[in-house]
């Protein structure tokens, strides 16, 4: 239906050799890594400095520019705003910072947020970037996620363009004869909207078995390209979770003494 | 609502984790009996739906707008476990793709999104439909007070999961006043929205709302035009009367429940109990050691930071009742399907021999 592809604004193709991991290795990197930068002492803030080089590391090994890194980062808007709040209702002694009073703890505590929130995205969304989304879902199905999990989420990749795109669709329809969607009184439109979508999808759905049944599906998917990774590969993956524990260690060590 | 990383702490967020995990494998196995091997393609296809209907925005007043959460939408459309299912694949997706919720959290959020607003949603929309007449307005009503109801016991469990592992020391108080005040107020428009798009699939394909199976007019088999309907093939389900006496009964003490809890309280008086003054008096009560649930938000029936001190009580004392009864209905179908299933392994086993 020349619908462009989400995954094109998601994955950033290239030959770097992040690129060249296999998807398995990437995803337990990133988990590890993640892991390691949520059990660091919030105390250590040097730490976190040397995460974020990690990651612009990674990043330039990608070679993913640091505007597209930086675009996607505003995901987290919401959370920065709940985190702004903190210094002002949380409890504890208070300092005075640029003449407000503000409480020590929740300024400690918005940091831990901010600070562990931002490299989360920024982990995840290098892994978006540099891995295509059926090499995530391969990945995903090599970590021994239950295959009907990976089947229901393929799916839902395979098909949320198309459904968003009839809901764009709807939505120019809507548009083309007259509508706009101004205030309370024009829920009932919008939501007959998302009740024809429901029906819409459903019914695809159906279409969707009826043509893998007649193409011989018998409840699971042929896995045709089994993806393996070399002990040279999983070094390499390994590096960024292996450099984050060290510096975990050393902000546990800096915190203690 | 996305939790990102470093929110909530380690231990609470890899226990969340194990919970996510044995939800979803516990829906996993509902939803292959909810829809056999379509299970897949339309899993995916309503975890799209989701995601999709997640963008279409609903202008409220004044430039802003909210857009659907769809937790109690999808429950009532395919079921609590293809639900429980898509919701969580959903957030898995837009975790690991969009980065939106840490992935460290996501045992965090699976558990409060996917897994708490499904179940209350499903859980209150059965049991009022078990109380309304079986018509097809009752749905739209339950599925608006379903969705009323889900995103508040939403944030509550936010603000559960907050106390205990939550990395600042903000006052919960402070917390469940912030949530449940902003998430009522979205859950006014969560309810009106999945109320109006629960009808208009209703009026469309009301065989296509799980919720709604037991409504549906079975099919009228005519064997010519202007001929008398064909008797029916298969009986249609006999109205039971004792059904019909046990909804009265379920109704009523739920009203007498809902008075008691929210309206006597509030007229209660604020003095201690007897034996709280008795002990108060004899100096009982100087070494007992406070509630482990003292600092809770609930504690000594009161919501904490709601000032009036019986607006406070008759609070509580609703959400109370409606904890209770959500949990009392689940352990009622739980057992009941028990007693439905008991049967049948032992039909089945000469059968599994005779193979």
């Amino acid at each position: 239906m020349g619908a462009g592809h989400a995954s094109h604004r998601l994955y950033r193709p290239g030959r770097s050799p992040v690129h060249a991991l296999p998807p398995h290795c990437k995803i337990l990197a990133v988990l590890g890594f993640v892991l390691v930068v949520v059990s660091t002492p919030r105390t250590a803030v040097w730490a976190f400095a040397l995460y974020a080089a990690l990651l612009a590391a990674v990043a330039g090994t990608a070679r993913i520019p640091a505007a597209l890194l930086l675009r996607r980062l505003l995901i987290e808007v919401p959370f920065v705003a709940f985190a702004v709040l903190m210094p002002f209702v949380a409890e504890g002694e208070r300092v005075r910072v640029l003449g407000l009073a503000l409480s020590e703890p929740g300024l400690w505590g918005a940091w831990n947020v901010l600070a562990k929130g931002t490299l989360g995205v920024a982990a995840s969304v290098l892994l978006a970037a540099s891995t295509e989304l059926r090499a995530l879902l391969l990945g995903l199905q090599r970590l021994r996620l239950p295959p009907l999990l990976v089947q229901i989420a393929s799916f839902m990749i395979r098909y949320g363009d198309v459904v968003t795109d009839e809901l764009r669709r709807m939505r120019v329809a809507r548009a083309s004869r007259g509508f706009r969607a101004r205030g309370v009184r024009h829920w009932g439109v919008l939501a007959r909207t998302a009740g024809t979508l429901f029906i819409r999808s459903y019914e695809r759905g159906e279409r969707v078995h009826l043509a893998m049944l007649s193409r011989g599906y018998a409840g699971t998917m042929p896995v045709i390209d089994e993806v393996t990774a070399t002990r040279a590969q999983w070094a390499r993956a390994a590096a960024l979770p292996v450099a984050a524990v060290a510096v975990c260690a050393g902000g546990w060590a800096y915190a203690a003494g | 609502m996305h939790v990102p990383d470093g929110f909530i702490d380690a231990p609470v967020s890899l226990a969340t984790g194990a919970l996510a995990a044995a939800a979803v494998a516990t829906a996993l196995r509902g939803a292959r009996r909810e829809l056999d091997d379509r299970a897949a393609p339309l899993a995916g296809l309503v975890a799209a739906f989701v995601f999709a209907v997640q963008m279409l925005n609903f202008p409220v007043a004044a430039g802003t707008s909210g857009h659907l959460l769809g937790g109690a939408l999808a429950a009532i459309l395919v079921g609590p476990y293809t639900a429980v299912l898509c919701i969580s694949v959903v957030l898995l997706m837009q975790g690991i793709l969009f980065a939106d919720g840490g992935l460290t959290a996501l045992g965090v959020n699976i558990t409060d999104m996917g897994v708490v607003t499904t179940l209350v949603a499903y859980g209150t929309f059965r049991a009022l439909l078990v109380l309304l007449p079986r018509r097809r307005p009752s749905v739209t009503a339950a599925s608006f007070v379903a969705a009323l109801v889900s995103v508040p016991a939403a944030a509550c469990a936010f603000t559960l999961l907050y106390a205990l592992g939550g990395t600042t020391d903000v006052s919960l108080g402070k917390v469940f006043t912030a949530m449940a005040g902003v998430h009522v107020l979205i859950g006014v428009g969560e309810a009106a929205i999945t109320a109006l798009t629960v009808g208009a699939v209703l009026a469309v394909r009301p065989d296509l709302v799980h919720g709604a199976r037991g409504l549906v007019r079975p099919l009228e088999l005519r064997t010519s035009p202007g001929s008398p309907p064909a008797p029916e093939p298969v009986p249609a389900r006999t109205p039971a009367p004792a059904r019909r006496s046990a909804r009265r009964v379920w109704a009523a003490g739920l009203v007498t429940a809902l008075v008691c809890a929210g309206g006597v309280s509030y007229y209660a008086s604020t003095s201690p109990d007897g034996l709280e003054k008795v002990a108060h008096d004899k100096g009982l009560d100087s070494r007992t050691e406070e509630h482990a649930a003292k600092g809770s938000p609930l504690a000594d029936y009161q919501v904490k930071d709601v000032s009036d001190a019986r607006i406070s009580g008759g609070l509580a004392g609703v959400i109370g009742v409606g904890v209770t009864l959500a949990a009392g209905t689940g352990v009622f179908l739980v057992v009941r399907r028990r007693r439905a299933h008991a049967p049948t392994p032992a039909a089945e086993a000469p059968a599994a021999g005779s193979v």
